[in-house]
C-alpha cells in the first residue's frame, strides 16, 4: 500500500509551451485531490506524470509505502491506476473479456472483476461488444477495473462526466469507501466530487 | 511471467480479429502467387527456378501488410498507458505483441509457403527448408514490423514511415533466406544462408524489444 505521494517544484512543458512550474502537492493515505483549472492548463498532464507516462522538464514525484520510500517504478507498476479520457477498452471485444484482462493485467483477481462489475450493474452487459456500450456504460465498465484491481493511488481525468446522477452517487460511496480504506485519490474535475477534498488550482 | 501470458492471450485475440487476421495476410499471399505466373509468362521451368524465392519474397510483403497497426491502435484508445502501467515493462509488452502477431499470422504463412511453392512447380525436396526458413524468417519479420510500427507512433503518415524504416531491415533476412533455398535446389554447400537467416532472427528477437520499449515511451510522452 502507498502512504504518502509527494509531487515537488513540479513544471511540464507541452512542446514549447510550459504549462505550470513549481507545483507542489502532498497526498496522503485516506485523502483526495481535486485539481481544479480552465481547459489546457495541464490537469491531465499532471496526471500522466505522476503516472510516469511525461517526463516532466523540472522536480520530482516520489512515493513512500509504510515501510518508507519505495521506487517510482515499482509504486507505478503495482501501486496507481489512471483512468483517462480514454478507457483503452477494444471495441471488438466482449465487455467481460476487457474487464477481466485489465483487471488481472494491475493484479487483480477474476472473482473481483465479477463483483465490481455487479457493483457498477453491469451483469447484462458482460456479454456485449465494448462498441455496443453507450458512453455511461463504458465509463462504467472502465471505473469496475479501477475497483477490482488492488492499487491504492487513483488518477481519474474527469471521471464523472458521462455518468448520470445515480451512477454519479454510487461513484461517489465507491470513492468515500477506497478513502476509507487508505486509499488516495487525484482527480482532475469540472464539478465537485461527491466525497470530501482539497483543491488545487493548476495553472493560475 | 503470469502477466505475460494473461497479455499474450490478449494480444493473440486482437492479433486473430485484427483486419482479417491470418486471412487477409494469406489471401494476399495467394495473389501474388496467383498473378505471378500471369505476369511473367508460362514457361514452366522459368517460374520452377524462381518459385522457392518468390514463395519467400511474398512472405516478407504479407507480413508487413499487418504489422503496420501493431501499436497504433493501443496508443489510440489509451490501452498503451494501461499496458505501460502493468507489473511488465513495455519491452516485455513489445515481445509479447510481436509473438503474437507471430502465431497469429506469420506461422499460418509459413505453413501455406510450400503449398505456394508446389503451385509455381518448385522441387518438392525443397519444402522442409522452406518452412523452416519462413519460420525463422517470419518471426525476424515479426520483430522488425512491430520496431517500424513502433517507430512510426504518433505520426501522420505512419504506414508510409513503417515501409521506409522496415525496407532495409527485412533485406538481410530476405538476401540470406532466398540464398539458402537457391543453394539448396542447385545442390551447392546451403547451411551458411540458413545459420546467417537464424543468426538474424535471434539478433532481432534480442535487440528490437529494447527499441519497441523505449519508442513506445517516447511516444507516450
Amino acid at each position: 500500500m502507498l502512504r504518502v505521494v509527494l509531487i515537488k517544484e513540479l513544471a511540464i512543458a507541452r512542446g514549447e509551451r510550459r504549462l505550470f512550474s513549481g507545483l507542489d502537492l502532498t497526498l496522503e493515505a485516506g485523502q483526495a485531490a481535486a485539481l481544479v483549472g480552465r481547459n489546457g492548463a495541464g490537469k491531465t498532464s499532471l496526471l500522466r506524470a505522476v503516472a510516469g507516462l511525461l517526463r516532466p522538464v523540472e522536480g520530482t514525484v516520489a512515493f513512500e509505502s509504510e515501510t518508507g520510500p519505495i521506487e517510482a517504478d515499482t509504486a507505478r507498476a503495482e501501486h496507481l491506476h489512471l483512468l483517462g479520457h480514454q478507457d483503452g477498452l477494444k471495441s471488438s471485444r466482449t465487455a467481460w473479456e476487457e474487464l477481466r484482462f485489465q483487471t488481472l493485467w494491475t493484479g487483480g483477481t477474476e472473482d473481483g472483476a465479477r463483483g465490481a462489475a455487479k457493483r457498477f450493474d453491469l451483469n447484462r452487459l458482460l456479454d456485449l461488444e465494448v462498441r455496443r456500450l453507450s458512453a455511461g456504460q463504458r465509463r462504467r465498465l472502465a471505473l469496475a477495473r479501477l475497483v477490482a484491481s488492488p492499487r491504492s493511488l487513483w488518477l481519474l481525468d474527469e471521471p464523472m462526466a458521462p455518468l448520470d446522477a445515480g451512477q454519479r452517487a454510487a461513484f461517489g460511496t465507491v470513492m468515500a469507501e477506497h478513502l476509507a480504506a487508505g486509499g488516495m485519490i487525484l482527480a482532475s474535475v469540472h464539478d465537485p466530487l461527491p466525497v470530501p477534498t482539497r483543491s488545487v488550482e493548476i495553472g493560475a | 511471467m503470469r502477466a505475460f501470458g494473461i497479455l499474450l492471450r490478449r494480444e493473440l485475440a486482437l492479433a486473430w480479429g485484427r483486419g482479417g487476421g491470418p486471412l487477409l495476410a494469406l489471401t494476399f499471399y495467394a495473389c501474388v502467387v496467383v498473378l505471378l505466373p500471369m505476369a511473367s509468362g508460362r514457361a514452366p521451368e522459368r517460374l520452377a527456378a524462381i518459385a522457392p524465392g518468390i514463395a519467400w519474397l511474398a512472405l516478407a510483403l504479407a507480413a508487413l501488410l499487418s504489422l503496420e497497426r501493431l501499436f497504433e491502435r493501443d496508443y489510440e484508445d489509451g490501452a498503451l498507458d494501461l499496458l505501460a502501467l502493468g507489473p511488465a515493462p513495455l519491452e516485455a509488452v513489445a515481445v509479447a505483441k510481436c509473438l503474437a502477431q507471430w502465431l497469429a499470422t506469420g506461422s499460418p504463412l509459413a505453413l501455406a509457403a510450400p503449398v505456394a511453392a508446389l503451385m509455381l512447380g518448385a522441387d518438392l525436396k525443397v519444402m522442409p527448408l522452406l518452412v523452416l526458413c519462413a519460420l525463422a524468417g517470419g518471426l525476424a519479420f515479426a520483430f522488425l514490423g512491430g520496431l517500424g510500427a513502433a517507430l512510426a507512433l504518433g505520426s501522420k503518415r505512419g504506414g508510409l514511415l513503417v515501409a521506409v524504416i522496415v525496407l532495409p531491415l527485412f533485406a538481410p533476412p530476405v538476401i540470406f533466406g532466398a540464398g539458402a533455398l537457391d543453394a539448396y535446389s542447385a545442390g551447392l554447400p546451403w547451411t551458411g544462408g540458413l545459420f546467417l537467416l537464424l543468426a538474424y532472427c535471434v539478433g532481432a528477437i534480442a535487440l528490437s524489444p529494447l527499441a519497441m520499449g523505449a519508442a513506445c515511451r517516447n511516444a507516450l510522452d
